[in-house]
């Protein structure tokens, strides 16, 4: 008889008060108890609806038969057969609006908390376990992944588990793309990432960490004089937007991805970085999606008051509700409807507020969503002494400048067909933000695997 | 890793350092630049390349002792290693159909404007220079651009090198008597960069400024290096590091640069201490 409990069973968590001050987990996972109660609630209904809204298809219900029954490595194995980094989705997928959308217990009452038993699985497997991988037998051909974020670990580990010869090439120090640099250790720590990466290495993936392709090693030379037969370019979101205010480069005014790189990447948080961090005291994050809520949470974990300044309402707030909720419960202040209309400097060139137009909604836009509109006459000042703007990224324009004949989008996108991947140049094909511009860690993935797939038929009919 | 090949103490507080870098090597030119870490706790910095060797596989950069990082790079001795050294990034320096130039460099910035008229010099284009420093014992690179220039005018704000007088000096000397430039190519502090480039404007001279500002991942991701040029946002690192200085907020981009100063200041004091207790 399945558990016909209508909620689910909650996630332990750090205190909000302590959390706040420490770059620590603020999820704890499940104990065994829990994931085995909580699996026990799933229906195993025919149709299966919670794959068709998971991006890679894992088998769900198949693990979580697994997980009620006590057997974690069986769950493991199941879910491995799909996901390259479960550990990592099991944390950071927004599954409310994927598989746990479809869940029939969603219906009436809560859904089943497919994300957390993912992560406690992995967890387990984690804990209980040495990284280790039987090599598969070499198919002889070799290719080629640019850039080691979701989509091309996800597309190089099927690539080795399919015996090819592959080289992930990373432009920075440390492999793990937004993994390591913008998601941070609270919310994903690093330990979890380095383990998937090390699982990767077992299977014969290699890693060449400062190569930037596109001008240490352009695309061309990769094929032509390196012998690789394909290239799968997966080399993420490019450079911050920002919104063109007066004020904008004045000291103390930071993109997310420099707060969060100073932050994560290059440890800023721990006393003794070389890498240095304005801290603030009063901090705006100006934009309301899942970057918008780290930034203002690791702000707010080195010791600021923190705004969120979003110029539409609650409702439109783009980032995963689990996210804002934890921002607020840290005490993150938000202030919907204002929009920025200039950064003040004081006479030292640093911040020292925010000139705020007031907004209200209107008729809805191509978005869907009601258009902010500005309230005339309505303004008001912030006082604030550094500001981060998270309004998303476009393109890197590094590989398209260096590749003849590789189309991309008026906005800089790289074009692929969507099913396979592939790009108008023979032989490269691309995936994740570099292609949809910024989106989620699991769609990355699975443009990774459907990269993999497509390569590996194209190689195998030559 | 990278090994270091050799190490050359230029002047006080300014050394060489020759780097082997097969892959950086290969295909970096003038004007671009490189990332590199010291250590696996050490900051990323960015330092324009100095000189590369194809067939040794080698870069050679010039750094100025200024911070916590830079003092632990002038620690590192030929067959030590650096823990990265990422590129070749940013754009080279656009030389077609430049027939007479002048290129000029201030204290360090030498160092990269030491390429530039090495390359201009060796496409036949006449190739002034104009190098400056605070005194004699600051110079560089002195025999490097005799040997890749037209004519070398040296100046020092104390007369002990060359002619007593700041770079523009020589400059506007040359310019109000009559010189031309199909462009005037300047590397150095920025205040030094911004007097070049207000006299240059003046004459109508096309000139171009080697900016450096502060940086975290030098790929186009971080943002950091943004400038203001002509109105619009620049990044260093991908647009650049080389712009039209008639267009450049300079500005900004030296209260910019002052961001992490008090910052910095207190790294490389306590990175000095770390050194003495050391020895």
């Amino acid at each position: 008889m399945p558990n016909m409990r209508m909620d689910r069973n909650p996630m332990p968590v750090q205190d909000p008060q302590i959390r706040s001050g420490n770059f620590s987990e603020v999820a704890l996972g499940y104990t065994k108890e829990q994931a085995i109660d909580e699996a026990q609630r799933c229906l195993h209904c025919k149709h299966k609806p919670c794959i068709a809204g998971c991006p890679v298809k894992v088998h769900i219900p198949e693990f979580i038969a697994k997980v009620a029954t006590g057997d974690f490595e069986a769950a493991y194995q199941i879910i491995s057969e799909s996901s390259a980094l479960p550990a990592v989705c099991g944390r950071v997928c927004p599954q409310e609006s994927q598989c746990e959308k479809m869940c029939v217990r969603g219906v009436k009452g809560e859904s089943v908390a497919i994300g957390r038993l993912e992560r406690f699985v992995a967890d387990y497997h984690n804990a209980h376990s040495e990284v280790s991988a039987a090599k598969p037998q070499m198919n002889g051909h070799k290719v080629a992944v640019v850039g080691s974020g979701p989509s091309g670990l996800t597309c190089a580990g099927d690539f080795a588990r399919k015996g090819y010869d592959v080289t992930i090439f990373e432009a920075l120090h440390l492999a793990g793309g937004v993994l390591v640099y913008g998601i941070p250790e609270f919310r994903l720590p690093k330990s979890i990432v380095q383990r998937e990466i090390d699982q990767l290495k077992a299977l014969g993936v290699k890693i060449e960490t400062n190569v930037i392709i596109g001008r240490t090693i352009t695309i061309d030379e990769l094929m032509q004089e390196y012998g690789f037969e394909a290239v799968f370019i997966g080399s993420g979101a490019g450079l911050p937007k920002f919104m063109n205010i007066p004020g904008e480069n004045l000291k103390g005014v930071y993109s997310a991805n420099e707060f969060l790189t100073r932050t994560n990447l290059m440890k800023a948080y721990q006393p003794d970085a070389t890498t240095p961090i304005r801290k603030g005291k009063h901090v705006a994050v100006v934009g309301g999606g899942n970057v918008a809520m780290d930034a203002a949470r690791c702000a707010r974990r080195l010791g600021a008051e923190v705004t969120i300044i979003y110029r539409r309402t609650e409702a439109e707030l783009p980032a995963r509700l689990e996210e804002i909720e934890h921002a607020k419960e840290e005490g993150i202040i938000f202030r919907f409807l204002t929009n920025p209309l200039e950064i003040i400097g004081d006479e030292d060139g640093w911040v020292a507020a925010a000139r705020c137009q007031k907004m209200q909604l209107g008729e809805p836009d191509a978005s869907g969503r009601r258009r902010p509109v500005p309230i005339e006459g309505a303004e008001e000042v912030i006082p604030l002494d550094t500001v981060i703007m998270a309004l998303g990224t476009s393109p890197n324009p590094l590989i398209r400048d260096t590749t003849d004949g590789l189309d991309t989008q008026h906005w800089g996108g790289i074009i692929v067909e969507e099913e396979t991947g592939k790009t108008s140049r023979e032989g490269v094909y691309a995936g994740g933000d570099a292609v949809t511009g910024a989106a989620t860690v699991i769609l990355a993935m699975g443009a990774g695997k459907t990269a993999a797939a497509a390569i590996d038929e194209m190689i195998q009919k030559k | 890793m990278n090994k270091i090949l050799a190490r050359q103490e230029l002047c006080k507080n300014i050394t060489l350092l020759r780097i082997d870098a097969p892959l950086v090597a290969r295909k970096c030119e003038p004007g671009q630049f490189i990332i590199l870490r010291t250590d696996e706790n050490s900051e990323r910095i960015p330092l324009t390349v100095a000189d590369f060797d194809r067939e040794e596989g080698s870069v050679t950069i010039i750094f100025q002792v200024v911070g916590a990082t830079t003092e632990k790079l002038n620690h590192l001795m030929p067959g030590d290693y650096l823990q990265d050294f990422a590129g070749p990034l940013g754009r080279m320096t656009q030389t077609d159909g430049l027939k007479k130039v002048c290129v000029i460099g201030g204290g360090v910035g030498c160092a990269i404007a030491y390429p530039v008229a090495k390359k201009l010099h060796a496409l036949g284009a006449h190739t002034d220079v104009i190098i400056g420093f605070r005194n004699k014992e600051l110079a560089i690179l002195d025999e490097a651009f005799s040997a890749h220039s037209t004519r070398l005018i040296r100046m020092s704000d104390d007369g002990t090198y060359g002619d007593k007088g700041f770079v523009t000096d020589a400059l506007k000397k040359l310019l109000a008597g009559g010189e031309t430039y199909d462009e005037v190519i300047v590397i150095g502090p920025l205040p030094m960069m911004k007097a070049v480039c207000a006299l240059t404007k003046e004459y109508g001279v096309k000139t171009i400024a080697s900016m450096n500002p502060v940086m975290i991942d030098g790929t186009g991701m971080c943002g950091g290096c943004r400038l203001t040029v002509g109105g619009q946002v620049k990044f260093a690192c991908v647009d650049g590091p080389e712009f039209d200085g008639h267009l450049i907020d300079f500005d900004e981009a030296m209260a910019r640069n002052g961001q992490y100063r008090e910052f910095e200041r207190h790294a490389y004091e306590e990175t000095c201490n770390l050194f003495r207790e050391v020895k």
